[in-house]
């Protein structure tokens, strides 16, 4: 069982490299697609087969070097559920470029880049080493930058320079960060840098440079006011599957997962860092959603809400944060940062479900009628019915209306946050309020979307649309479900299975659950008591 | 771009092939002397792509074309995967199956000459296919085998 994590690495990047060779032998999409559909289909094999398990952490040593040589992949609960993410939002993406991208050329080249920036999420997310996440990242992020200009039209290629340029700049404060911190504490493990980081009485000054580098720079991956500039160009840009794979994955695996892993488990300190996050996590939910509004291009608008809602996550996990700094032995403080970081990760579930929804209706609508201008488009909800009531589903999902996953994942944040504003700070309440109301402007612009694009009378754009094909509705239909079907998360025995145990593995806190098999010979480096039963109820589902 | 004088063909006629054989000997060599499958590779771009300075355009088109060296930059990885995959099915990924050997012998140090060698290939291959792009799709709209929109 354990065997099968380096799989979830191996498969798609042997995909980035076969598919380009087969490219060669047949210009057929269909055919060309074929593999990384597969593959896409293993991979979430993999996925449910991890989750079968799920208070289980399992820890790949790769090469058979164990410490302090060797390479760690750690599948915990939190990796586990956002491999499953990936495996879910890539696989329907796939399929939504079956019909999408024959409008494209070099095939090829599309899936095999497509492949190399899963195996460098799928990566980013497995992997127990510093070093190797920033690796994984760049691999991720490289194919990401080919695929926004994948259409090769001048703004296309002009969004992905500055998605280059600036990301670019986040990975530089990324290695320097990381630098600091094996310069300081002579590891690149995390779990290694969490126990000195404890050892060694906490946090230093290099280490506290070195986790401002690392909150910009995957706070830019993240694509957190004030470092969202390059978003809004860039993921409009892309095909629409591959906006769908940005906004929903993307950003959630190289940005959020590595800001919560680095934050909660390893560098400690939550206080500080957790308040930091809920300064960002709500500029970035007001600004996305005010900037939002006045888009008239639709892709440009998703954008937007994307950061809003991203937002929305970070400013959850960062109320969680600081509630674990500081429920020393307050129990119900814990519990109400339990359930925040509970809220943010189910937001974050929610937000890869109905965001890659609507990035891939936009590509619906846009295949049909050509045109993503929302004062070009109306009456569209007669002439294509299923995208019509899949972007409905979509956009009252993201707006937060009942029943709708995104309801429940946005009043369980609203209630984690008015608990802690109860228990810890009335300070808590200007989130609350602010939650609140950009759940409202939310609703506003989906509404707009929605009026303007589905309802009236068609206009000339969308005269000659006709329904898209099949695999194309398929997806969308598929991911509609999810949006619905993502609701049941909030049943005990649902969330049992699929978010508790992240939600456990970041409430552990610093140092005690990144990879428990690291506790090796030497009796200094035995991880004490509290944290070994730490450990143990982490692995106790 | 039709080449360059006859001095430079020339000397690069004399030259190109030690450049070459010097990158392969730095991948060989690469797990016992300094280097390795990445510096290899560089110095092995290096040759070729003085070769498609000296002779031109036109012979980069027929000889070393950017599609070849994209099947063999695909295939130098794979090639890696592939001695990663082949250790996995001995028992773990990337695990070592070849006889370590005696330090200081050619055929030693187990998996990371073939490594060496697998990279060797991918990075020589890529950066000249950087070079042949950059060198030959300079003009405008001769970039057309990425994804264009069709019509």
């Amino acid at each position: 069982m354990d065997q099968v994590v380096p799989l979830l690495v191996a498969i798609p990047l042997a995909g980035g490299f076969l598919i380009p060779v087969i490219g060669r032998f047949t210009k057929s999409h269909r055919v060309t697609a074929i593999l990384p559909i597969v593959m896409a289909c293993g991979l979430l094999v993999i996925a449910i087969l991890l989750l079968a398990r799920p208070g289980e952490t399992v820890v790949y040593w790769v090469g058979g070097w164990t410490f302090p040589i060797g390479i760690s992949l750690v599948a915990d609960g939190l990796s586990k559920l956002v491999v499953l993410i990936i495996a879910v939002v890539s696989l329907l993406a796939l399929l939504f470029s079956l019909d999408y991208m024959t409008r494209y050329t070099s095939p090829g080249l599309y899936y095999g880049l497509f492949m190399l920036m899963v195996a460098g999420m799928v990566g980013v997310v497995i992997s127990g080493d510093l070093f190797n996440i920033f690796v994984f990242l760049e691999i991720a992020g490289i194919a990401s930058y080919a695929l926004v200009a994948y259409g090769t039209e001048a703004d296309e290629l002009e969004a992905s320079f500055k998605y280059l340029v600036l990301s670019a700049i986040a990975s530089a404060f990324i290695l320097l960060g990381i630098a600091f911190v094996y310069s300081v504490t002579g590891h690149l493990n995390l779990a290694k840098i969490a126990e000195v980081i404890r050892m060694g009485g906490g946090l230093t000054t290099p280490l506290y440079v070195a986790a401002a580098f690392f909150i910009m720079g995957f706070g830019l991956k993240a694509a957190m006011v004030p470092f969202h500039a390059w978003l809004p160009d860039a993921h409009p840009s892309a095909p629409a599957p591959i906006s769908a794979m940005l906004s929903g994955v993307l950003i959630k695996a190289c940005g959020v997962y590595v800001l919560c892993r680095l934050t909660f488990s390893v560098l400690g300190n939550h206080q500080a860092f957790g308040t930091i996050l809920v300064v960002l996590g709500t500029l970035s939910m007001v600004l996305g959603a005010l900037m939002a509004i006045g888009q008239g291009d639709l892709k440009r608008l998703l954008a937007y809400s994307s950061i809003s809602q991203v937002g929305y996550v970070v400013l959850a996990v960062g109320a969680g944060l600081v509630g674990l700094g500081l429920a020393k032995d307050s129990e119900p403080l814990a519990a109400a940062a339990r359930l925040a970081v509970f809220g943010g990760l189910f937001h974050l579930v929610n937000h890869a479900v109905f965001k890659s929804l609507l990035f891939l209706c936009s590509g619906s609508i846009e295949y049909a009628t050509g045109s993503r201008r929302l004062d070009q488009l109306s009456g569209l909800g007669k002439r294509m019915p299923v995208t019509g009531w899949t972007l409905r589903v979509g956009a009252l999902a993201i707006s937060g209306v009942p029943p709708f996953g995104g309801f429940w994942s946005k009043v369980i944040i609203i209630l984690a946050l008015t608990h802690m504003a109860v228990l810890v700070h009335w300070a808590f309440y200007i989130p609350v309020a602010l939650a609140v109301a950009t759940a409202v402007v939310t609703l506003v612009y989906y509404a707009k979307v929605q009026r303007s694009i589905l309802g009236g009378e068609p206009s000339d754009a969308a005269k000659g649309a006709r329904e898209v094909p099949f695999a194309m509705c398929l997806a969308s239909v598929l991911l509609a479900v999810l949006c619905l079907a993502s609701a049941l998360i909030v049943l005990p025995s649902v969330r049992a299975r699929l978010v508790d145990p992240a939600v456990r593995v970041l409430s552990a806190g610093a140092g005690s659950t990144v990879e428990p098999a690291t506790a090796s010979e030497d009796s200094e480096a035995r991880t004490p008591a509290a944290a070994q039963v730490a450990v143990k109820e982490g692995m106790t589902p | 771009m039709q080449g360059m004088s006859p001095i430079v063909k020339n000397m690069t006629r004399l030259v190109a092939g030690f450049i070459v054989l010097f990158g392969v000997y730095i991948v060989l060599y690469g797990h016992m002397t300094p280097g390795g499958g990445f510096a290899g590779g560089v110095i092995l771009a290096g040759g070729l792509a003085l070769v498609v300075l000296a002779f031109g355009e036109e012979f980069a088109r027929k000889a070393l074309t950017h599609e070849a060296a994209k099947t063999a930059d695909s295939i130098g990885a794979m090639l890696f995967l592939l001695i990663a995959l082949l250790g996995y099915a001995g028992g773990v990924f990337f695990t070592n199956l070849l006889p370590v050997g005696e330090v200081g012998k050619l055929f030693s140090a187990g998996i990371i000459a073939p490594c060496n060698i697998a990279i060797g290939i991918k990075v020589g291959a890529g950066l000249f296919g950087v070079f042949v792009a950059l060198a030959v799709f300079r003009r405008a709209g001769a970039g057309s085998s990425t994804g264009m929109i069709e019509g």
